[in-house]
């Protein structure tokens, strides 16, 4: 697979030129990248989030940084979850509410978080793993965007 | 007794858990290939234990923070801990910017920079490189992103190469990562010292 192929250079539209070479030199970190993607998106075990509920979750994160194109990318395997992908959605109809708050200020308000966040979630029964679980799919996508944000721009169009 | 640490230091904290971390002794075959445990080596730090709850993606993580952080050509190593502390800095993610502005400083053998940073912030007086790169990590850190075209041109005429940008975007978007595990899912501490 080439470095063109991966979701973060794919998404940022990279085809060729000066920063599709830069990229290539770093390939082994956009195959890496899709590696993380897949471990957090569709583990092989899932805890208490499922692989469409977490693809919900990463389009709505997506959406909230601005990125429609990342967001379709994950959307079409998010199933009877995609409300979620709805930034306006509060989750409560699925009985998450507390998980796609979390969700939220993890990946925008980050610098906010407090123990309370974190006891929250554990009193409202998630267990700890799962609480990790959910850490790290605000934490990949917050990465995986960003590095499609820079790639947009490196190709001389906005973040 | 021990503290919570909230101002930016480069004199590295301990890391508490807010969640419990794996026990080692109870650890499954996956997380103790993630863990990297052997006869030898049974030292592993709360911070990866806690990481070890989602082993998989433990096990792909580390090996790509290594690549972004340490691979040779493009950045300078310094340069990319200065992405990874603007991103540390905007998340206030303590414990990452101490570990990073440490490293920086040792690099560098100087610790100018992170003392003009960790005293006046994003208003530090900087070289027009530094600068160039400390703005553009720090605004592509925020959420959401706000870094602009200007600022990319601001890196190019500051004399990055494609390859540096590409290590930029690279190392602070990892930080993204990594200070939305270890600011949320722990606290810097330090021990009290007894009055």
């Amino acid at each position: 697979m080439s470095a063109l192929e991966t979701t973060a250079l794919a998404v940022a539209g990279i085809t060729g030129g000066t920063v599709a070479e830069a990229a290539a030199d770093r390939a082994n970190i956009f195959e890496m990248t899709d590696a993380a993607e897949a471990a957090v998106l569709r583990p092989l075990y899932a805890g208490g989030f499922s692989h469409e509920l977490r693809a919900a979750l990463a389009a709505r994160v997506a959406r909230q940084a601005g990125d429609a194109a990342l967001a379709d990318h994950y959307l079409h395997a998010a199933g009877d979850m995609a409300a979620l992908a709805d930034p306006d959605e509060t989750g409560a109809a699925q009985g998450l509410a507390g998980v796609v708050a979390f969700c939220d200020k993890a990946a925008n308000a980050t610098k906010d978080i407090a123990p309370e966040d974190i006891s929250t979630l554990q009193d409202a029964g998630l267990s700890d793993a799962d609480i990790v679980r959910l850490c790290e799919l605000a934490a990949f996508l917050a990465y995986q965007l960003r590095v499609v944000a820079g790639l947009r721009l490196m190709r001389g169009g906005s973040a | 007794m021990s503290r919570v640490v909230r101002k930016f230091t480069r004199s590295v904290p301990q890391w508490q858990p807010r969640v419990t971390p794996v026990n080692l002794a109870e650890a499954t075959p996956e997380q103790l290939e993630a863990l990297q445990v052997t006869p030898s080596n049974t030292k592993v730090s709360d911070y990866v234990l806690t990481l070890a709850h989602d082993v998989e993606s433990l096990a792909v993580r580390s090996p790509l923070f290594n690549a972004i952080m340490y691979d040779p050509g493009g950045m300078s190593r310094a340069e990319r801990e200065l992405g990874a502390l603007a991103a540390s800095m905007v998340n206030r993610c303590i414990y990452c910017a101490a570990v990073h502005a440490d490293r920086h400083a040792k690099l560098e053998k100087d610790t100018a920079v992170t003392d003009a940073l960790f005293d006046k912030g994003g208003e530090a007086e900087l070289g027009p490189r530094n600068r160039a790169i400390f703005d553009f990590a720090r605004k592509l850190s925020e959420a959401p992103p706000e870094a602009t075209p200007e600022d990319m041109q601001m890196l190019r005429d500051a004399g990055l190469a494609e390859a540096e940008i590409l290590d930029l975007i690279l190392s602070s978007a990892l930080f993204g990562w990594a200070n939305r595990l270890m600011h949320v899912l722990g606290d810097p501490v330090r021990q009290e010292a007894e009055a």
